[in-house]
């Protein structure tokens, strides 16, 4: 299954650091990321795979808001299908 | 994938600001496998097979809610018309069954359970009758359980029996559940062509028609159309019309891939979508928002049916596109109660229940979620209700009626409900009678366009 993460935020030093610090705990696989300031925040997607995942979704899901609580940041996962389903005929 | 930043931002937007959710994951059950000549046989089976088949409905539906990242806010079974399978059963029966499936309901962790349903439109078996008696009580007794009767069909006419019957039993649920501001009538709706895998309450059932089991989903977004409006502001009609169209597109999309997830982890079929706006009392969650926001300085004033009219259909054309089995009521509702921007409306004199009416002609059900005085006469009621179906009946689509006449409240007061079912102020009526009319009872005759084999 492949999921996009979104990190939304002011910028700060150690954001990539701590997403992909969770990520390699997991064993999940960075295939894609981007980063833009959009209206002054700081906005990183991420398109990974969690084809090996150690974990529950859900359990990945609760570490990354975790980590994005502690920087400050917001951090979702959401499964990739919703993007493709409502943007694509 | 390539990541397309503006895509994902724009759902992201739509679920966190704009309150895009999955309204509702609906489990339609046939409980016709549990008729027994011993109605509390016939209660226990339903309990059973209710519990046994929806036992992971809820767990399924916020786990997928979860991987999504959007919400989905409410899991509900549908069951076959209970008139049809109490067998034997009378007034008491009946009751026993509905105890049964608020118990499955409270069981399984569900917000509602619908299906405590009668279809008289062309006339009654001794059962209906039975049956139709024994709702106040039975709304009264009960937490989840809602109900909903259909009076009339293009193809059949319109029971005005069953209508002059419905007043009085309106009336007797409102007092039933005075403690509660007459609560039990925001779960009952009388419906005329009524749909038979609609996922929304109170008017869900699980038609005849309909396989073993299946899962029907409700999306709703109001919040995110009118943001979508927000970027076309002072352009042509057109431009609204494709607008809407694009959004309710994408909505659908969402619900639609929620749904066939449910069924694959359900092991249970996906039947359909019901793309319906369905407000809630929040603010920016309103479809009175969203006909303001096309340039009506209040809901209710002229050009409202219009833009009304338009919305219903644009989002209905979207919906079509996105999703092969739409189904359902899918469009706009416009429960009172339920919608921030119609109760001010209300409040502010700009929108009265006559303008609802002919709303009601072009939006996708009828006058819902409507306080009205709790001293009204029973027959006014049910000529209210007349009315509701003569438009559905005429113009061949559904209509219903969901009003509440609420108890010892007079013009002026407010009827708190409080969560999703809101806050109604108590509208005017006509207060001429309409009596002699509805006591002559009866059958209005199918009109001449359901003629079409």
């Amino acid at each position: 299954m492949k999921a996009v993460i979104t990190v939304i935020g002011k910028d700060r030093t150690g954001i990539i650091y701590n997403v992909s610090k969770i990520l390699y705990h997991h064993n999940v696989n960075i295939e894609d990321l981007n980063q833009t300031i959009m209206q002054d925040n700081f906005t990183m997607l991420m398109l990974v795979n969690c084809a090996k995942m150690d974990c529950t979704f859900e359990e990945l899901k609760a570490a990354l808001r975790a980590a994005g609580e502690s920087i400050g940041m917001s951090i979702r996962i959401q499964r990739e299908d919703i993007f493709d389903a409502m943007h694509k005929i | 994938m390539p990541l397309i930043n503006k895509d994902i931002l724009e759902t992201i937007k739509m679920i966190e600001r704009d309150n895009l959710d999955i309204r509702t994951t609906t489990m339609g059950i046939s409980l016709l496998d549990c008729v027994s000549h011993d109605p509390k046989v016939t209660a226990q089976r339903i309990y059973d097979k209710i519990t046994k088949k929806a036992h992971n409905l809820v767990k399924t539906a916020e786990e997928i809610g979860k991987e999504f990242g959007i919400p989905v806010i409410n899991k509900r079974v549908a069951v076959t018309p209970i008139s049809l399978i109490g067998g034997k059963a009378d007034k008491d029966d009946y009751i026993e069954i509905a105890a049964a499936l608020d118990r499955a309901a409270l069981e399984l962790g569900i917000d509602f359970i619908g299906g405590y349903s009668a279809l008289v439109h062309k006339g009654f078996t001794n059962n209906d009758i039975a049956f139709i008696d024994s709702i106040p009580q039975a709304l009264a007794e009960t937490e989840k359980v809602c109900s909903s009767v259909n009076v009339g069909s293009t193809k059949a006419g319109i029971n005005m029996d069953a209508i002059k019957m419905l007043g009085y039993i309106i009336k007797e649920t409102a007092y039933l559940t005075r403690e509660s501001e007459s609560l039990g009538c925001a779960k009952f709706v009388a419906f005329a062509n009524a749909v038979e895998d609609n996922p929304f309450m109170a008017g869900a059932f699980h038609g005849v028609g309909e396989p073993e089991a299946v899962i029907n989903v409700g999306v709703s977004g109001p919040g995110v159309v009118k943001s979508a409006l927000e970027k076309v502001k002072g352009r042509s009609i057109d431009e609204v019309a494709e607008t809407i169209k694009k959004t309710a597109f994408k909505i659908t999309r969402a619900g639609m891939l929620v749904g066939n997830e449910m069924s694959k982890r359900t092991n249970i079929p996906f039947g359909i979508m019901d793309l319906s706006l369905a407000p809630t009392p929040k603010v920016g969650d309103s479809v009175a928002e969203i006909l303001e926001i096309m340039g009506l300085e209040k809901c209710g004033t002229h050009g409202t049916t219009a833009a009304l009219a338009l919305l219903n259909d644009a989002v209905k054309k979207g919906g079509i596109m996105a999703c092969s089995h739409v189904g359902g009521l899918s469009g706009a509702f416009i429960p009172v109660s339920e919608d921030a921007g119609m109760i001010d409306a209300v409040i502010c004199g700009a929108l009265t229940f006559d303008k609802l009416e002919a709303m009601t002609s072009v939006c996708s059900v009828g006058l819902d979620m409507i306080a009205v005085c709790g001293d009204v006469p029973e027959s006014t009621i049910s000529a209210i209700i007349a009315d509701e179906a003569a438009i559905g009946v005429i113009n061949n689509k559904t209509t219903a009626v969901r009003i509440i006449p609420a108890y010892g409240k007079k013009i002026g007061d407010v009827v708190n409900f409080g969560g999703l079912l809101g806050k109604a102020p108590v509208m005017a009526i006509s207060e001429y009678s309409s009596e002699e009319f509805i006591m002559r009872g009866g059958r209005i005759p199918a009109p001449v366009h359901s003629f079409k084999n």
